[in-house]
């Protein structure tokens, strides 16, 4: 399959089509160069029943959807500022200091849809979006409404990874069972400590 | 009896026996496996029973769809905590006497799945096993060895005094609690009364 349609292009007619949506492209440098559109909540069923609908796109079928976990991340930067600082001569100095910054990037979790048209055969088009944290606030809208074949996948991200699908008709565990508290795909998951091996003196 | 005197008798075209080596060796020649399997092991399982490595020569050909009508159960892959439950429920409807062989990495210690958050570390946890099997997955040879070590095994037990199996002691469980759906995984994650740490010596 092809893509017939650049991102770009696909970017300018979704924010045509629908008033006021804000998509940005994620760039992807590897040879694959799939790059992705990154959509907000608010429009994001409008954009995804224009992404279907249109004659030029009709991209009717989504074949999988991912959940990725993006956990809090500290950068750490050196950064040149000016200092005045006191010589032991007792004189004023401006002087180049080196610094280091360092700034907490909250994480987020992210839902990725990949989408192909069997009509025009063209594809993928990849579509992301991401919550406001990992707390919670991890709510998405979800897309089934427009693709049926998201529920079961919608499900599976919210099962392993706690995002919080809108609009699901049917937003229950799917892998493990209902009671289960933790959600097993994020990074910061700890399974159970269970005791198998145990010391003993001599 | 002493063993001369029944070859003379033999030799004279008399047969004589006791009723422990008659019983244990109609059980032995008869050990009904329940029908299921759990992963890709079960695919050597179901290998084993067809044309070319035919279990049936040991007496095993019937597999039984009824927990009920079974005599071993063969814990052929990985057992989830999910399915964990439902492996021990189905152990409990079978009636004594009855075995367990554990086939596979995955059904003695989660194999390659063991450090994930959805597969038993190994089934010993909640139900008695008489044979464990490693191979990723086991070759059916390798059944088949674990088949005759389980024909031996109940080809050695005793009816009568202390050394007598479990099925013939009136106060020993034949049934095991099912593990329940807790919120970080089983609970109880194993059966004290069942499973053993591994214990390594320290200083
Ligand atoms: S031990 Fe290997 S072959 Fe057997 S069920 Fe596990 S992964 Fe599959």
């Amino acid at each position: 399959m092809t893509q017939a349609i650049s991102v770009e292009e696909i970017k300018a007619a979704m924010e045509a089509a629908v008033p006021g949506c804000r998509a940005e492209i994620l760039r992807n440098e590897s040879p694959s160069a799939q790059h992705s559109l990154l959509i907000d909540h608010e429009h994001a069923v409008n954009v995804a029943a224009f992404l279907r609908d249109d004659m030029a796109l009709r991209l009717d079928f989504c074949s999988c959807v991912s959940g990725v976990d993006w956990p809090d991340r500290e950068i750490t930067e050196k950064v040149k500022v000016k200092k005045t600082v006191t010589t032991p001569e007792g004189e004023a100095q401006e002087q180049d200091v080196e610094e280091t910054r360092k700034t907490m990037i909250p994480g987020f979790l992210e839902a990725v849809y990949h989408l192909f048209s069997i009509e025009k055969k063209h594809g993928p088009v990849v579509l992301r979006m991401r919550t406001v944290n990992r707390g919670g606030d991890a709510r998405l809208p979800s897309l089934t409404p427009v693709w049926r074949s998201a529920e079961f996948q919608e499900r599976e991200a919210f099962d392993l990874y706690g995002i919080v699908f809108e609009g699901h008709p049917d937003l229950r565990r799917i892998l493990m069972w209902e009671g289960f508290a933790d959600y097993p795909m994020r990074k910061d998951y700890v399974p159970p400590a269970e005791d198998d091996v145990e010391a003993v003196a001599k | 009896m002493d063993q001369e005197l029944k070859i003379e008798l033999s030799k004279h075209g008399i047969f004589t026996t006791t009723f422990e080596e008659l019983y244990n060796w109609g059980r032995k020649n008869s050990v009904w496996p329940l029908t299921f399997g759990l992963a890709c092991c079960a695919i050597e399982m179901i290998a084993t029973t067809m044309a070319r490595y035919d279990l049936a020569r040991f007496g095993a050909e019937v597999f039984r769809a009824s927990p009920r009508q079974a005599d071993l159960m063969i814990v052929s892959g990985t057992v989830t905590k999910k399915m964990a439950p439902q492996v021990v429920r189905l152990y409990n409807q079978m009636p004594e006497p009855k075995y367990v062989i554990a086939m596979g990495a995955c059904a003695i210690s989660g194999g390659p799945f063991r450090d994930g958050y959805n597969v038993l570390k190994g089934i010993d946890r909640y139900i008695p096993v008489d044979v464990h099997i490693p191979g990723c997955p086991p070759r059916p040879e390798a059944l088949m060895h674990a088949f005759i070590t389980l024909q031996k095994k109940i080809d050695a037990q005793q009816l009568t005094g202390e050394e007598r199996p479990r099925h013939l002691k009136a106060n020993e469980p034949s049934e095991f609690p099912v593990p329940e759906f807790g919120e970080h995984g089983l609970e109880p994650a194993q059966n004290p009364d069942v499973f053993h740490p591994l214990r390594i010596l320290g200083q």
